[in-house]
């Protein structure tokens, strides 16, 4: 054994920035999926043809391949048709999108479940198909999907540490910085770890009280 | 598009692709293993068990798979453990989708019917008995789909032995997108290649899952 | 004197879902503040028929009129959404489920379509709220969510959200077989009230006692043709039709038992 727990304090300033990081790219990319999941949903449903189909080819695309070559597609390949962005938001679009397209998985069903009398009712109040869709049928598709798209944030959490490949510098990038001096990757990786185990506690826990909070108001 | 690029680089994906392919293979089998193992932790009536399944599936699945290689490929020298990039990923991956197969193996076998279990201890089958021949017989039909749905995160998931330098599909993709510049193509050769092993392994999931329904 | 002009004409209705004819060359006339009560056995067309009314159910031949509007008017997609969603305002539909939007309070039940489509602001639709609400007799529930109501409130609080819309017609789809028997008597009190008012009401109903007492006429529909109407008394103490008699007999018998 070859273990020395006493180099962590030095570096816990770096590492808690990198949880920082972390936090605020899967923040970012959570809201870029739920808000993407929701109109790439509308899209895969409602588009015409044209739309609807090459989306669905991308969509199909997205859910069949890792979420690390879609991070390399989207940094090198933004780069070659001369968009350069930062890291952190290619980190955030590719983890946003990937994240989108499940959400969107999950909405459409729950649009298709929202039952047809509510779309019914709308449309022979005078509402417009946009309206009903807009105020009647997605807020209950929407609440209906949240927990299992709490389980997809939980799941874009812990898949963030990914974009330290591109070189974001989040967390696993900050424990990797702190690894370059000390050559402790052991000790840091677990610290990282427990970081990232912590955060993940604090959301299963956010998600408990939403769940709660949806079911008491049925 | 490329398409000579293409034509030249292709043979190192397919070698990249049968890498990918026995890592997932391996991958299953040991997360299908440690699966079965947790689910029964899991269940068990010895509450230091159950305890251990619920830290396993909670440590897991409450951090990154990435970490977790790391800790193993990078960490395990300071603890004795020296192994070389591609069993790291077999047992990283493997021991991480095990936790979330113990939770599908768990769902599935407490979905069975508590009355299941009442009628076969009311005709005195023992607590094994019942969980053998009445129990496990319905919940691994029931676990065919959700297991199916693991596999194919856990084949997309090996694209993370990249990051510790197993040449499989995504590590070929970059190393070539880092010599061409040309990333579009290299993501449509190696996407096309995943969705061959996802594509393929989805239908022996569905031929699967048919042939337990029909049982 | 002059027959007086329909309000609501149904001219030869056709529907036919493949080789299923549903509704065959059905014509129908209802007169400004007429109620008229569709009765039949199941699969006899009649739900289907009050569903093309608001082209719901888009009829496959034949016309709907309302006034002096076409309702189910052949247009380009744009201008037929603009089309319907102007007639619908006219047009209010009680529903067998009821259809309240279950995450909306009984207030916005009730505002959400005044506001959305006739733009009315945030008070005009709370006062129009209060109104409908208060005729229903739900005004203590309105800040409840559907989920808290009883089947009979439920109903109560879709008749007063198609209430507030102002429409001139209101159509009702078995607005009481979805609920317990000691509930639809306040869904009943409810339509009676609108009746004294002169709504013009076209009521799809399976309940013998309310068509006899509130309506003005009776259609007894059968395989997708009207078989007979009249009103009420004769109907249903004295039907022509051996299949009027026949359904009427066993509605009795069931109803009694």
């Amino acid at each position: 054994m070859n273990l020395d727990f006493t180099v962590i304090p030095a570096y816990l300033d770096v590492v808690l920035l990198g949880a920082v990081w972390t936090i605020a790219i899967t923040v970012a990319a959570a809201l870029l999926s739920f808000v993407g999941g929701i109109i790439f949903a509308v899209v895969a449903l409602y588009a015409p043809l044209v739309v609807r189909l090459p989306f669905r080819l991308f969509a199909w695309l997205f859910m069949g391949t890792p979420l690390l070559l879609q991070l390399f597609l989207i940094y090198f390949g933004l780069v070659q048709i001369g968009i350069d962005l930062p890291a952190f938001v290619a980190g955030v679009l590719g983890l946003g999108l990937h994240f989108a397209v499940y959400n969107s998985e999950l909405i459409q069903t729950s649009i298709l479940a929202v039952d047809r009398g509510q779309m019914e009712a709308a449309r022979t109040l005078g509402l417009s198909r946009g309206q009903a869709l807009r105020k009647v049928v997605i807020p209950q598709a929407v609440r209906d999907v949240i927990p299992p798209i709490g389980n997809n944030m939980i799941a874009l959490l812990k898949d963030s540490a990914l974009v330290s490949v591109i070189g974001v510098s989040e967390l696993t990038l900050s424990a990797q910085l702190a690894i370059g001096r000390t050559y402790r990757p052991f000790e840091f990786y677990v610290l990282a770890a427990a970081v990232y185990y912590v955060i993940n506690l604090g959301m299963e826990a956010v998600q408990r009280r939403i769940e709660l909070r949806i079911a008491a108001a049925r | 598009m490329d398409f000579d690029l293409m034509l030249r680089v292709y043979p190192f994906f397919i070698e990249a692709a049968w890498i990918t392919l026995q890592l997932s293979v391996l991958t299953t089998l040991l997360g299908l293993a440690c699966g079965t193992l947790g689910a029964m932790a899991r269940l068990s009536r010895l509450r230091i068990f159950r305890m251990i399944g619920a830290v396993y599936v909670s440590v897991f699945r409450g951090t990154p798979a990435l970490i977790q290689l790391f800790i193993l490929y990078f960490g395990g020298p300071q603890i004795g453990i020296q192994l070389d990039a591609f069993t790291a990923g077999v047992i990283g991956l493997g021991v991480n989708i095990g936790a979330y197969m113990t939770e599908t193996m768990r769902g599935a076998i407490i979905a069975i019917d508590r009355g299941q279990t009442e009628a076969a201890r009311t005709v005195g089958l023992s607590r094994f008995q019942t969980m053998r021949y009445v129990i496990l017989p319905q919940a691994a039909r029931l676990m065919i789909r959700p297991l199916g749905v693991n596999i194919n995160a856990l084949i997309k998931g090996t694209a993370l032995v990249a990051a510790i330098s197993v040449v499989e599909l995504t590590y070929t993709a970059q190393r070539f997108i880092g010599s061409t510049y040309k990333p579009f193509e290299m993501f449509m050769i190696s996407g096309a290649l995943y969705m061959i092993i996802i594509y393929a392994t989805g239908r022996g999931i569905a031929w699967l899952d048919r042939r337990a329904r029909i049982v | 004197m002059t027959e007086p002009k329909p309000f609501v004409d149904i001219r030869n209705a056709q529907k036919s879902y493949g080789a299923l004819e549903v509704l065959k060359d059905i014509s129908l006339q209802v007169a400004r503040g007429e109620i008229v009560a569709i009765i039949g056995p199941s699969g006899s067309g009649k739900s289907t028929l009050l569903r093309a009314i608001n082209d719901l159910d888009p009829l496959t031949g034949g016309e709907v009129w309302l006034e002096d509007t076409q309702i189910n008017k052949k247009l380009p997609h744009r201008q037929y959404e603009k089309h319907i969603n102007q007639v619908r305002q006219n047009i209010g539909m009680v529903f067998q489920h009821f259809n309240l939007f279950p995450h909306l309070s009984v207030r916005e039940n009730v505002t959400l379509a005044p506001k959305l489509v006739k733009r009315l602001s945030e008070d005009e639709a709370e006062e129009l709220a209060r109104e409908q609400l208060e005729k229903v007799g739900l005004i203590d529930r309105i800040d409840y969510y559907p989920s808290r109501l009883s089947g009979g409130q439920k109903q109560r609080v879709a008749i007063a959200r198609a209430l507030a819309m102002k429409p001139k017609v209101m159509l009702f789809d078995e607005a009481t077989s979805a609920l317990d028997p000691e509930l639809v008597e306040e869904v009943n009190l409810v339509m009676k009230k609108l009746a004294e008012e002169h709504m013009t009401m076209i009521i799809v109903t399976h309940e013998m006692g309310f068509a006899e007492t509130v309506c003005d006429r009776v259609i007894f529909m059968d395989k997708g043709v009207v078989v007979e109407e009249g009103p009420p008394s004769r109907i249903f103490r004295n039907p022509d039709n051996e299949r009027t008699q026949n359904f009427l007999r066993k509605h009795l018998a069931n109803a009694n038992r």
